[in-house]
């Protein structure tokens, strides 16, 4: 029941737009994730679904009422804060059970509520215990039981494993997206992490400057990333500058930097037109020696980084240009620095776009 | 060069461990020495002169009557203070508007204009026949108790109102934004969850409006009247009755007053302490319905109409109306009287001139003195149970009644060194009684600066000299900018413990209370003199106000 509809939202703390002209559809018992850098306005508008700042245009609809006007005690949502802001001087207990009490809830309804959603976040045995007592994780979950208990079948998390260590982190967000499920909850969850939107969400949108770049499912957004900005801020991409020196049937030529070409799959760029590729680290070939195929180029290793699973190679092109590929560890060739290299990609791999008019550093600027 | 070699040397001798421990040891030495003993020992070796109080019934129920008077007042306007003045925070942190703005400055005025004058001018608005009074056949309010609680009211409340907008100003919104996502409307919110975590500034709060109205004097004694009496000015009385006739009376009264007042003051103040983190809100029972009412439209709009005029009728019209017949003077001959140090403007002067000496004199003591106990306590220089022993010790001259502290280090000085100036007694007076506003403010700036900033000055090379000069003093220089403010304006509203341990200096505010209520034989001032004299006063308490406001403007919480 309760989707989410944003419809041109802006607010402005004086002369900073925060959330510039938003439109967003969150879906019923989706699990939804706002992401972007630090500064890009996802909080806020959190706080704007949650009611506690005002939009200064545009509408926000929870379950199809219009909830602008609505103070965010009756918007029945439940917000975990950052700072998981437990009530300092109530126990576990009283902190759970203070969303039925403040709702006027008999106290023995309130009483099993409280042990239910306890029961759930498995911290049934520590209801005397003060915020003080507990630690980071029973922290989170307390306040994440606390949001339940107030029965709302929305929940807006607001970077809610952002103060937790990154082992309890990992563990915890699974288990609040597994709790948002059982529940049939929806949850809108903010996040600077991509890593962490893209383990728990259903879809994500991906915010920049108070608007947003895309929204998509955590796959589209890292195979077929709508801008450069996704494309750097999802996962990892390397970007080579060139310009459409043919365009094919199914293929386009680009010519990088130093007359390189190279055949990418067609897209929307015509015959002359500056563009960016945008190519993972993962996509790439490499093999020893400067035998050139179709899409290959010569480069030489400079540095080598053994990650765990993954071995990361910085390579020097021919052209001057430096790309990143990463590699499994465990399978395939080792290369060492100042090793001769080719280097080639599948065509379908290469995403083309525009290049931005503000400039590609600019425009791949998470600051 | 010099000044390089020479901070270079303090440095290297300041991180000596006996030097560092030697300053806070003389600074520990110098409270007790200078602020705390004398006081207590100045009853103690006085001890046996209550004996013709013990043995006078009608002057032992007096004396008793006139203390219970006064912590009824205290306790009754320290209440009455939290009830009106966290609406009054509340809009003044809450609400955006330029017009609060106006109001939160507003709201400093009868903490700044000295008591004295507030007295007079509170008499003049609701006694005399220009004021209130006017729309009546007679004096709306007499002079006696109710005129009291008005005037204590009156110049406790902006304190009290202050020490909130702080604490809201401090205090976490995530909090209340958390009570309203669970579904508690904003009456609940605040009362369930702010208050009760803000609660240590509440009982803050009501420690300093009980104190103050405890401690005062000479606004008490100008509005009192004839029949009424509480500690204060019963000490008042019995001076002007009996010093110079009949010193056993005086001095058996004095002590016997002084020591029930610091006694009971004492208790209370520990008390306080002691039980207020125990003390519960009403937190668990809610009244959701009930509550929500509260928090919308019409409940809010009456709770903020009264909330203003209670402060614009009761408490600013009042403390301002002295203005009337100040400017009424300046436009007769009183002016140029005042200007050419006519008859009774001599003294005037005078009183002005010791005033504000005195007063810039103890604050420099107590920024010499009190930055390095202020230290030593933030930082439990001594140890933790020392450093809140000590926190408690230097608060005690704050809850007790400065005339009966005044007395009290009176006779123990001049008992104990007869030589002594009475210029050095009103120093050691005054020191004593503005020594907690300045140590309190800045251990609370001290605390607020975190360790980590101190022990990475240490780690880059920074000796302990040179960590204070360079780190705690930048963060805290606004901090102690405003306690000396405080201690400064503090000092020149004091006529309690200025009556008590001098005859023959007379500073402005008991020059003031002189003429209003003169000694016998003496005739009164005229109202254009006393309203000039006191507008002078306000003139310069609002210069100081201004210049701390533009010193202070936009430099961040430290």
């Amino acid at each position: 029941m309760p989707d989410v509809v944003i419809e041109n939202v802006t607010k402005r703390f004086g002369k900073l737009v925060a959330v510039d002209g938003v439109s967003l559809h969150v879906r019923d018992k989706e699990y939804f994730a706002l992401l972007g850098p630090s500064g890009c306005g996802k909080t806020t508008l959190l706080r704007l679904i949650a009611g506690l700042i005002q939009p200064d245009e545009g509408k926000i609809y929870i379950g199809n009422r219009l909830v602008n006007n609505v103070p965010p005690e009756d918007r029945d949502v439940g917000f975990v804060f950052q700072t998981f802001a437990l009530f300092p001087h109530m126990n576990a207990w009283n902190n759970v059970t203070y969303g039925p009490r403040v709702k006027g809830f008999d106290m023995k309804k309130a009483g099993t509520i409280g042990h239910e959603v306890l029961e759930m976040v498995r911290l049934n045995e520590r209801l005397d215990a003060f915020p003080n007592e507990l630690s980071g994780g029973m922290m989170q979950r307390i306040a994440v039981a606390r949001a339940l208990a107030a029965g709302a079948k929305l929940l807006l998390l607001d970077e809610p494993l952002g103060q937790l260590d990154a082992k309890v982190r990992n563990d915890l967000r699974y288990e609040i997206r597994r709790m948002a499920k059982d529940l049939g909850l929806t949850a809108i969850h903010v996040t600077h992490d991509q890593a962490e939107a893209m383990a728990i969400s259903d879809r994500i949108a991906v915010m920049k400057k108070g608007r947003i770049k895309q929204v998509g499912t955590p796959s589209e957004l890292y195979m077929a990333p709508g801008n450069v900005f996704v494309a750097n801020f999802i996962g990892e991409s390397n970007f080579l500058e060139g310009y459409v020196a043919n365009e094919g049937d199914k293929e386009m030529t680009i010519e990088l930097r130093g007359g390189i070409q190279f055949g990418v799959t067609h897209d929307e760029a015509r015959k002359g037109e500056r563009v960016v590729l945008a190519i993972r680290p993962e996509t790439f070939l490499v093999e020893k020696g400067t035998e050139k195929n179709k899409n290959s180029i010569a480069g030489v290793v400079e540095r080598v980084t053994f990650e765990g699973t993954n071995i990361r190679y910085e390579i020097r092109l021919e052209n001057q240009d430096l790309i990143v590929v990463v590699k499994p560890s465990m399978t395939g060739e080792w290369f060492s620095v100042e090793d001769k290299v080719t280097v080639s990609f599948p065509p379908e791999k290469a995403h083309v776009f525009e290049y931005p008019t503000t400039g590609l550093k600019e425009e791949i600027a998470v600051e | 060069m010099l000044k390089k070699k020479i901070i270079e040397a303090l440095d290297a001798v300041s991180s000596k461990r006996t030097i560092k421990y030697a300053v806070y040891l003389i600074a520990i030495v110098l409270f007790f020495g200078l602020i705390l003993l004398p006081p207590i020992l100045g009853i103690a070796i006085n001890w046996g002169a209550i004996k013709v109080v013990l043995d006078d019934a009608s002057l032992k129920n007096r004396a008793l009557s006139a203390i219970t008077n006064s912590f009824t007042i205290a306790l009754f306007v320290s209440a009455i203070d939290l009830i009106a003045g966290i609406p009054m925070a509340w809009l003044i942190a809450r609400k955006k508007s330029r017009w609060l703005s106006i109001l939160d400055t507003l709201s400093d005025i009868p903490f700044i204009v000295p008591t004295a004058v507030l007295g007079y001018s509170l008499l003049l608005f609701w006694n005399g026949p220009e004021g209130i009074s006017m729309l009546f056949s007679g004096p709306l309010i007499s002079e006696g108790w109710l005129l009291v609680i008005l005037l204590h009211f009156t110049f406790s409340f902006p304190v009290v109102v202050r020490v909130i907008v702080g604490a809201l100003l401090d205090y976490k919104r995530e909090f209340e934004n958390a009570s309203r996502t669970l579904g508690a409307p904003p009456f609940t919110a605040s009362r369930t969850v702010t208050f009760p975590i803000i609660k240590p500034s509440l009982i803050a709060a009501f420690i300093l409006a009980f104190s103050r109205s405890l401690s005062e004097t000479g606004a008490t004694f100008i509005v009192a009247g004839t029949f009424f009496e509480n500690g204060p000015v019963f000490l008042q009385n019995m001076k002007n009755a009996y010093l110079g006739v009949n010193n056993t009376i005086y001095y058996g009264a004095t002590v016997f007053a002084s020591f029930i007042l610091i006694a009971v003051s004492v208790s209370i103040f520990i008390i306080i302490r002691a039980v207020g983190p125990r003390f519960k809100l009403p937190v668990r029972r809610i009244w959701p319905s009930f509550e929500r009412k509260l928090s919308y439209s019409k409940a809010e709009s009456s709770r903020n109409t009264v909330t203003l005029a209670i402060f614009l009728v009761i408490v600013l019209a009042p403390s301002l109306f002295v203005a009337l017949p100040a400017f009424r003077a300046a436009f007769t001959s009183t002016l140029n009287e005042s200007l050419q140090r006519v008859g009774i403007w001599g003294d005037y002067w005078q009183g002005l001139v010791l005033s504000y000496t005195l007063a810039a004199i103890v604050t420099v003591l107590n920024i010499i003195i009190g930055l390095p106990m202020a230290i030593a306590i933030a930082r439990r220089k001594f140890g933790s149970s020392q450093s809140a022993i000590l926190d408690i010790l230097v608060n005690i001259p704050l809850v007790v009644p400065s005339i009966a502290l005044g007395f009290s280090l009176g006779i123990f000085w001049k008992q104990t060194f007869a030589f002594i100036p009475d210029l050095l007694l009103l120093i050691f007076a005054h020191l004593t009684i503005t020594y907690p506003y300045f140590v309190r403010s800045m251990s609370a700036a001290v605390e607020r600066i975190s360790m980590d900033m101190e022990e990475a000055s240490r780690t880059l090379g920074a000796k302990p000299l040179g960590v204070f000069r360079t780190i705690v003093l930048p963060l805290t220089k606004y901090s102690i900018l405003s306690g000396a403010i405080l201690v400064f304006t503090r000092s020149v509203s004091e006529t309690g413990a200025t009556t008590a341990v001098t005859t023959t200096l007379r500073t402005v505010p008991v020059v003031l209370v002189n003429w209003i209520r003169p000694p016998l034989g003496q005739q009164p001032a005229t109202l254009l003199q006393i309203g000039l004299g006191s507008g002078f006063l306000i003139l310069f308490s609002f210069i100081i106000l201004l210049a701390l406001r533009l010193i202070v403007k936009g430099r961040g919480r430290y």
